[in-house]
């Protein structure tokens, strides 16, 4: 069983509060960039994978680091 | 040159009616999503006005109510209220109750206390703004949050309704704008 400060943080929903912010920074983001919403939405879509994307890798690094050093 | 058909989805050619840009800025911040509604801006109106209402609204209610105030005595809340007060007429009740409750100095706040600053504020012991932090935990600083940045983001939207998208550009090498195509135009 994985003992982990980070997976005990994503499992307990905390992380989770992040998803509102992502879906309407990107919406809004987006909004301001285009005028039709199709390109609206997509670029929307494009700049929330980046984002969570963005989140992932720091995760990833700040759980090796976890697992590595403690 | 062949359009792409990726670069072709940014590169859009549309009129938008800005009407009268200082009643559209203003009304845009007074309230998330007005402005676009004055412009018939319908479907964008709609998007910021769900984002950032649904932020502020999700934040407040996740901080307990407690999140949004405005003071004169709390150092580390000034820059919370800048960033809140983004939003308009949302916190409008907040700046009404500092008036009354530190500049008049009142003993009760208005509204049942709805946006009161903290009382009884002491650094040295456990007063009533280290009481919200002591109930809510960690959903004070998260409503704390969603409130700033639902301010932040309704600056945004005051500027698209003040002078329109600011439209992503095809590179160069991609595709060449058609001399047919026109680009933002105001009325």
């Amino acid at each position: 069983m994985i003992n982990s400060f980070l997976f005990a943080n994503f499992l307990s929903l905390r992380l989770w509060y992040a998803l509102p912010l992502v879906v309407a920074i990107s919406l809004v983001y987006a909004a301001t960039r285009h005028e039709l919403m199709v390109p609206i939405l997509q670029h929307a879509w494009r700049m929330a994978v980046g984002i969570v994307g963005f989140m992932s890798i720091v995760f990833v690094i700040l759980f090796l680091l976890e697992w590595k050093f403690l | 040159m062949t359009a792409d058909k990726g670069a072709a989805s940014t590169f859009e050619s549309v009129e938008v009616n800005l009407k009268d840009r200082f009643i559209a800025t203003v009304i845009a911040w007074v309230l998330p999503g007005a402005g676009h509604f004055y412009q018939g801006r319908h479907g964008k109106a709609i998007l910021f006005m769900t984002c950032i209402l649904g932020l502020f609204i999700f934040g407040m209610t996740t901080g307990g109510g407690k999140v949004v105030y405005a003071s004169l005595n709390t150092e580390g809340r000034k820059l919370a209220m800048i960033c809140q007060a983004g939003v308009g007429a949302l916190v409008f009740p907040a700046w009404l109750q500092m008036v009354h409750v530190e500049i008049l100095h009142k003993q009760e706040p208005l509204l049942q206390g709805f946006m009161a600053p903290p009382r009884n504020f002491n650094p040295s012991s456990r007063d009533e703004l280290a009481e919200w932090h002591y109930d809510f935990h960690f959903k004070y600083e998260v409503g704390t949050l969603f409130t700033m940045i639902a301010g932040l983001l309704n600056i945004l939207a005051v500027y698209d309704a003040a002078y329109g998208p600011v439209f992503v550009t095809p590179h160069s090498t991609k595709m060449e704008p058609s001399s047919d195509n026109d680009w933002l135009q105001e009325v």
